[in-house]
């Protein structure tokens, strides 16, 4: 990027709004710990693939939505670079001995934006705030998903807010009850769905308590400026407990649904991060070594057997499921369709998830070749081939990438295997409703953990999960699942349970996703290996050019 | 003409009524609901929030209060799915943009297309009528969905001279490029219907007439023959008025504009009931509008018409 370009773009954003942003700008000249030069603007430009659902960390329900709400507000705990558990408005917790109280301490230096303490009954608002059926929140499960006491009561409207397990001892200690132990926890208030709100601002404003002109915020950053469709821009909180190792004095999210308009975009210098557009990671790589980025998350790509009553007799089979899992070549998918930078995925579980150890099965081990190989006998032994050949729908939903993998995979079934298969794409909504209604032989499905454990993976295909679209069911399965909940040590568990999976091949694990951005090489400390990909603008700073 | 007026007004209460409960039912009718999402919500959490949006009430009751609420409070209730906004506020951020954008598009196609048009009609056949119209065939060509990455291409990646998106409140750098990807295609049509309709005027017995008279080429023009020209470009241009602002999804997609059309097709996408009906209402009552004003337009560009 040109240092001219970066000016006049900066000279266009800042023309509307000037703001206080100047005055930390003398503040640091190298970085405290690195010693790198910072760049005297200290403002980070990045792509936002979609408008927002909304600014309410109680009701936000977006990926884009969330990393706002996370600038904006802070909650008891944060994750650092790596994905650690770090002090946020909390100092610490303790856990009673039968693992089902926790108790925070809140640090005596938190503020809201305008000045006020934050206090432990701002989280007890908040979190009653986020049960409570009038809130309409589509995260009210997060709540029951962390056991709280009284969750599922206040949830199904049996009981009042006021009787969750959340209370204030004091300003500065917040209780929460359990109904059952839950090892990762503490983990999960680092969600946006737990931080506080403050009540005072909500019940003057309403739903539009999140405009610039009305919001009040307890994070590093404030809001100043929402143009829907447009752009969001937040600016340093100089109320924030810890305002002075800030270094990042704004962050700019540009709303660009088109990739690569954005890439474009980037190129000419108006971003600082860009999603790469799906087959373009090898070109760029080589291209902007320094700036295309690929790195490990936690979601997986996959396709799943109807195995319900409406599903194909030949499902049933788990042989046939082998065969068609072992055919499937994932490096042409990675390399060739996806364009480099994705993992294969012989697991249902991301590598990349923490206490999580893939087992060696027997798919993972194989040459493509022998994978093969194996595949034709699975299905010559499961009954099917040139005289009775399998034939069966796939669906996916509308989308050019989605499309082309499905493409690739029937004929690679089609070659090796003689299979035949209907490909049909559908709208999105239309496709959630008939893989929902187990209305399918064959489906595209995806999914992106909601905390670091491997358990947000595999609850998927418990016999209960709301999840379960191929309605897969194995009562060892779900006995394994039931155990690690309150198991001390996890890991042997899940690996216990991929190796179930591998063997009855419920669903085909595609490719594991990865973060693939393009990143200025300007920008610092970029969270590349926290997997849930949760970064905090003030952990960020800009480098001089 | 004023009896006519209000007489047009009055059809159109019913029609814009029909509209609506034909959208409203056809959403319905279309797989999925607002909170159709890739992970289900639980029975009891979809029951919480259905009951918050109304949406547990039986069809004719939602209708019922959907009126109500438009006709008593000027409500035309909330997103359902950018949960911070209503209806109200979505469109007064985002159709003041469209608006914009839209009317100096159409006054750019407009103003364009007729001169383009003129000047190839008036020298038929010779280089001027060749270059305007094969330039009118390559604007014609070029959608706004071709054009918009193109431009952004040339003039922000290349030449680095504008912003490759955005608003900024209409700033004008940020207004060239919207503005010539949906001005293009139309600066095309309009120039053709110009000119086939001015030859065929300038072929008609009262331009002859005017000949014969020894009137100068200059006068027959602009005094006899542009009115009659532009009678069939007006009511092309009544719906292209409706179109360069419905059409704009693809601006607001590219350019980041934060105007009506992005809003309008992702609540069809995402199942936002009421933002879509919003929106299907406004441009329900410009069509509306714009189709009279056309009619009324006609009057003035004709003596024979009467109303």
């Amino acid at each position: 990027m040109t240092r001219i370009a970066r000016l006049t773009l900066t000279a266009l954003l800042s023309s509307t709004v000037l703001t206080g942003a100047a005055t930390a700008a003398f503040a640091q000249e190298t970085h405290p710990e690195t010693g790198e030069e910072l760049a005297e603007d200290q403002t980070f430009t990045y792509r936002l693939l979609d408008d927002v659902s909304s600014l309410d960390p109680q009701i936000v329900e977006d990926v884009d939505g969330s990393d706002v709400v996370r600038d904006l507000f802070e909650g008891l705990m944060n994750q650092d670079a790596q994905g650690n558990l770090v002090p946020g408005v909390a100092t610490g917790y303790e856990v009673s001995d039968d693992n089902l109280t926790y108790t925070f301490t809140l640090r005596e230096d938190a503020r809201w934006s305008n000045g006020e303490p934050v206090t432990a009954e701002d989280f007890v608002y908040a979190w009653r705030r986020a049960a409570d059926p009038a809130t309409a929140s589509p995260y009210q499960w997060f709540m029951e998903l962390m056991s709280i006491e009284g969750a599922s009561e206040v949830i199904s409207g049996d009981a009042e807010p006021d009787t969750l397990g959340v209370r204030a001892i004091d300003p500065q200690t917040f209780e929460v009850t359990l109904t059952t132990p839950l090892p990762y926890f503490a983990q999960m208030t680092t969600h946006s769905t737990t931080f506080p709100t403050p009540q005072s601002v909500i019940e003057e404003h309403g739903n539009s308590w999140t405009q610039p002109e009305n919001i009040v915020s307890n994070g590093a950053y404030v809001l100043t400026e929402y143009r829907p469709g447009e752009r969001i821009v937040r600016e340093r909180n100089e109320e924030y407990w810890n305002n002075e190792e800030t270094i990042l004095d704004r962050t700019v999210g540009l709303i660009i649904n088109d990739e690569n308009v954005a890439l474009t975009r980037y190129l000419a210098g108006e971003l600082d991060r860009t999603e790469i557009p799906a087959g373009q990671f090898q070109r760029l790589s080589e291209e902007y070594p320094e700036e295309a980025t690929s790195f490990p998350r936690l979601c997986n790509y996959y396709y799943t057997f109807n195995l319900s009553d409406s599903g194909p007799e030949a499902f049933k089979d788990p042989n046939v499921r082998k065969a068609l899992a072992l055919a499937v070549d994932r490096e042409i998918i990675v390399n060739n369709v996806k364009g480099g930078g994705w993992p294969p995925a012989y697991t249902f579980t991301p590598d990349a998830v923490a206490g999580f150890s893939p087992p060696t099965t027997e798919m993972a081990e194989m040459t493509q070749a022998e994978r093969d190989e194996r595949a034709k006998e699975l299905l010559a032994e499961a009954g099917y081939g040139e005289d009775n050949p399998l034939e069966f729908d796939m669906i996916y939903n509308t989308d050019e990438a989605h499309q082309k993998i499905a493409v690739v995979m029937s004929q690679m079934w089609k070659q090796k295997l003689g299979v035949e298969t209907n490909l049909s794409n559908m709208e999105w909504k239309v496709f959630l409703e008939t893989r929902g209604q187990q209305d399918f032989d064959l489906a595209r499905g995806a999914w992106c953990g909601d905390y670091n454990e491997a358990s947000t993976f595999l609850d998927l295909l418990d016999t209960d999960s709301g999840y379960n679209d191929g309605k897969y069911s194995n009562p060892d399965y779900d006995a394994l699942l039931e155990e690690a909940k309150t198991a001390e040590d996890t890991t042997p568990l899940y690996t216990e349970a991929e190796e179930i999976i591998a063997e009855d091949m419920p669903v085909i694990p595609i490719y594991h996703y990865a973060g693939v951005y393009m990143l200025d090489s300007d920008v610092g400390n970029w969270p590349t290996e926290n997997v849930e990909q949760n970064w905090y603008s003030r952990n960020l700073y800009k480098i001089a050019e | 003409m004023l009896l006519y007026t209000l007489r047009r007004l009055l059809v159109a209460i019913p029609t814009i009524l029909l509209l609506v409960i034909a959208a409203f039912f056809m959403m319905h009718l279309a797989p999925g609901g607002p909170f159709t999402s890739e992970r289900p919500l639980p029975p009891e959490v979809m029951a919480n929030i259905q009951a918050q949006y109304g949406l547990d009430q039986p069809l004719w009751k939602q209708l019922w209060d959907y009126f109500f609420n438009i006709v008593v409070n000027f409500d035309f209730g909330p997103s359902f799915v950018q949960k911070d906004r209503s209806v109200n506020d979505v469109i007064a951020q985002g159709f003041p943009i469209s608006l914009t954008y839209g009317a100096l598009s159409f006054l750019a196609a407009t103003v364009i297309g007729v001169i383009l048009g003129i000047a190839a009609a008036t020298r038929h056949n010779s280089w001027v009528d060749y270059s305007a119209v094969s330039l009118g065939i390559a604007a014609q060509a070029l959608p706004n969905f071709i054009m918009g990455p193109i431009l952004i291409l040339v003039f922000t990646l290349w030449l680095g001279l504008l912003p490759g998106g955005g608003w900024n409140g209409g700033q004008w750098e940020y207004l060239i490029m919207p503005v010539i990807a949906l001005a293009t295609s139309y600066i095309g049509s309009i120039a053709r219907i110009t000119r086939s309709s001015m030859l065929e005027v300038m072929n008609s017995n009262f331009i002859r007439t005017a000949r014969a008279k020894g009137l100068p080429d200059r006068t027959i023009i602009w005094r006899h023959a542009m009115k009659p020209t532009l009678l069939p470009v007006v009511s092309y241009l009544g719906p292209v008025f409706v179109y360069v602002l419905t059409g704009s999804v693809f601006v607001d997609l590219y350019f980041s504009t934060g105007g009506l059309g992005q809003s309008y097709v992702s609540s069809a996408l995402t199942r936002d009931y009421a933002v879509l009906l919003g929106i299907t209402i406004l441009y329900g009552a410009l069509t509306v509008i714009v189709n009279l004003l056309t009619d009324l337009a006609y009057a003035w560009f004709d003596p024979k018409i009467r109303y």
